[in-house]
């Protein structure tokens, strides 16, 4: 059973279409990335699945079922734009909440417990919401994400306003959490931000799915002909090779279709060169998505 | 646990903790308790001089020597106009006045004082109109006749029943006493409790904790959690204005004298009083909701709310009319009208009590419109809850009333 089936999801508002047959299917024990600009129709997309807006046609089946008030306590969403009742304790916050996704008081306060000592918040938790800084209410508002154990966890822009070692507590509690078998849906703008943690990804722009699949893959589909090199020495004319493109701290070159990565650092060796660094180039997450949209777009 | 009872705890909780329901809820009676003060001050201070007050008068007609002596009040005769305000300036006497030589065919009396005021003072004018009758009448008609005259009508009704008998309801000033206070009160609970409703949701959006809730929560579940739970916290609001009134009432009976021991509630008061809160509450609760879905800020939304909560205090203004023409049929439509409803049915049954087919219909009417204000708010939230920024137009919100 897949964790999210979503099936051609279309969206309108007034004339503009925002999302536009999307279709996608998250596995459980996986971390998926929807990624895409500003504005490509995430949050949409989004809403639609946690049932907050409806789609004008297509469905959604979360756990395998349409989503119900039962089904909405196996789901964790934490949305883009964050909130918290200001005048609330942190821990009377995180009760409230958990109590509406079906946890008695006792079981929210001893996970609760558990939560803040592992993000390090623990002294916090008689603070009042207004009295946290931004960052810390990020980590508040992931605890009341997690908190009731969900199945499928939903999490829009989740390292935005995060300092790095905020960012970096929170990829490994996402880690944590897959290993765990749970599903994680992460809704970006920031590929790169994802790219380390996503197994699949869904590539969304002006409502379109553009890519979708394992990232692995399409990395390897959207490799260029060239290797990244970083050298001590003079590096002569290397036959095969077509061009030269420096870069800050190392250099890439650029194959002719004949010659192989493996062939060219052979060549390179007998050059007698002395090699730091030889990989062949594979492009971000951002280069597929801009080469993927420029052609959309011409 | 049901979603909706878990919000409505929150709720409850949440908005009687709150600094501004606290102070709001006590400051009906300590305010009451500074007026009661005041009114025993100022009326001490102008209580009436034990010793009786001097009026000096100027006969140029004639024939107005008797009946000088008027209860508290004097009246002293001089000769001329000259002596007359000699006297006044030695403070002798208060004031003077002078009937004049063609007093019988015009009327006119003239009265001179130092003091200024804006009328002449009710006590004054009864002394100076007896007199006058009592001398006119001297020897034309007997004693009786002329204490009848100065007195003619001492007004006691009595209600009958349509059978004939005695009515056990007498209405009058008595009976609508509670129904006042109680509608003033229910007025006043309206519009703060939807006020608070307002504030709760449009805070939640504001927050954007919005989403958080919708993703745990439908839409029905917050509203019908969130109303309740705010309404249960009015309800507490009333109770404790409710329990201070007889408090209050004994303290200032001093000043209403033995009306107090006079109080009848008319019957069936306190069932559709109860009715009639309950409903008018969630009526403007729901409404709230509806106009907080709409707005983009708690500023904003208290403002749009400000109109329609304009309706339950609009019966206050028209209250002398009310007591004036209590039968006509303009009552009779917003006593119908759901929005004035509640507040009005509670004063009219004080006055002349409302038929039954009239409160069948009242009744009716705010149940539907509560049904259709549930229907409404639940469909603007979903819509409009997680548009911020601005807020949509009339025609918009009609349009996607229905498509949405």
């Amino acid at each position: 059973m897949s964790a999210v089936e979503v099936n051609h999801i279309v969206k309108s508002y007034a004339d503009k279409v925002v999302v536009n047959d999307v279709s996608f299917s998250v596995a459980q024990n996986e971390i998926f990335g929807l990624i895409g600009p500003n504005g490509a129709g995430k949050t949409t997309t989004l809403r639609m699945m946690m049932d907050i807006i409806k789609p004008d046609s297509g469905e959604v089946k979360i756990l395998g079922e349409k989503l119900t008030e039962a089904s909405k306590n196996k789901l964790g969403y934490m949305p883009e734009e964050r909130g918290l009742y200001k005048k609330l304790t942190v821990m009377e916050s995180i009760v409230y909440l958990a109590s509406l996704k079906g946890i008695d008081r006792r079981s929210a306060e001893a996970k609760a417990d558990d939560l803040l000592q592992r993000t390090g918040m623990l002294p916090a938790r008689y603070k009042k919401i207004e009295e946290l800084s931004k960052g810390m209410g990020q980590i508040i508002q992931f605890i009341v994400t997690v908190i009731h154990n969900p199945a499928l966890i939903i999490m829009d822009e989740p390292f935005s306003g995060l300092d790095p070692v905020n960012t970096e507590l929170l990829k490994n509690l996402l880690l944590d959490l897959r290993n765990q078998s749970k599903a994680i849906i992460l809704s970006t703008h920031q590929m790169n931000q994802v790219e380390e943690l996503c197994d699949r990804f869904l590539m969304m722009d002006n409502g379109r799915a553009v890519l979708y699949g394992n990232l692995k893959e399409i990395k390897a589909r959207h490799r260029s002909h060239a290797v990244i090199l970083d050298f001590e020495g003079e590096l002569g004319p290397i036959p095969g090779v077509i061009e030269k493109r420096p870069h800050k701290g190392y250099l890439e070159l650029v194959l002719d279709g004949n010659t192989t990565p493996q062939q060219l650092l052979e060549r390179l060796v007998n050059a007698g060169i002395t090699i730091n660094r030889f990989e062949v180039a594979t492009p971000s997450l951002n280069e597929i998505f801009l080469e993927v949209a420029g052609k959309n777009h011409e | 646990m049901n979603k909706a009872t878990l919000i409505f705890r929150h709720e409850f909780r949440h908005t009687v903790k709150r600094t501004g329901f606290i102070i709001l809820t006590l400051a009906l009676p300590v305010l009451a308790l500074l007026a009661i003060g005041v009114s025993h001050i100022v009326s001490g201070v102008v209580k009436p001089p034990a010793e009786v007050t001097k009026i000096g008068y100027v006969d140029e007609a004639g024939g107005f020597g008797q009946f000088t002596d008027q209860g508290s009040m004097a009246l002293v005769r001089f000769a001329t106009r000259e002596t007359a305000t000699q006297a006044l300036v030695k403070k002798d006497i208060t004031e003077y006045f002078v009937i004049p030589p063609d007093y019988l065919s015009t009327g006119v009396i003239n009265r001179y004082s130092i003091q200024r005021e804006v009328i002449p003072s009710e006590a004054t004018t009864t002394v100076i109109k007896n007199f006058l009758s009592s001398n006119l009448l001297a020897e034309k008609v007997s004693p009786d006749t002329i204490a009848r005259i100065e007195e003619p009508l001492k007004l006691v009704t009595i209600n009958l029943t349509a059978t004939g008998e005695v009515a056990s309801q007498q209405g009058g000033m008595a009976n609508i006493i509670v129904p006042s206070i109680f509608a003033m009160l229910l007025a006043l609970s309206l519009a703060f409790s939807s006020a608070y409703v307002m504030q709760g949701l449009g805070e939640e959006k504001e927050n954007r904790l919005m989403e958080i809730l919708l993703s745990s929560v439908s839409t029905r579940q917050l509203i019908i959690g969130k109303v309740l739970g705010i309404g249960a916290a009015g309800l507490v609001q009333v109770v404790v204005w409710a329990i201070s009134i007889p408090f209050l009432l004994r303290l200032a009976s001093s000043s209403i004298g033995g009306l107090l021991s006079m109080i009848q509630i008319p019957a069936n008061f306190l069932v559709l009083g109860i009715v009639y809160f309950i409903l008018g509450y969630i009526l403007f609760a729901v409404l709230a909701a509806s106009v907080a879905a709409v707005s983009a800020t708690v500023r904003e939304a208290q403002g749009l709310g400000g109109i329609f909560t304009m309706f339950a205090v609009a019966p206050f203004w028209f209250y002398s009319l009310l007591l004036l023409f209590p039968n006509s049929p303009v009552w009779v439509v917003f006593s119908i009208f759901p929005f004035t409803a509640p507040v009005l049915v509670m004063l009219r049954l004080g006055m002349t009590g409302v038929p039954a087919w009239q409160l069948a219909i009242s009744l009716a009417v705010m149940v539907l419109s509560i049904i259709g204000g549930l229907w409404l708010a639940a469909r603007l939230l979903r819509t409009y809850l997680l548009m911020y920024g601005k807020r949509p137009g009339l025609g918009e919100i009609m349009r996607n009333l229905r498509s949405g």
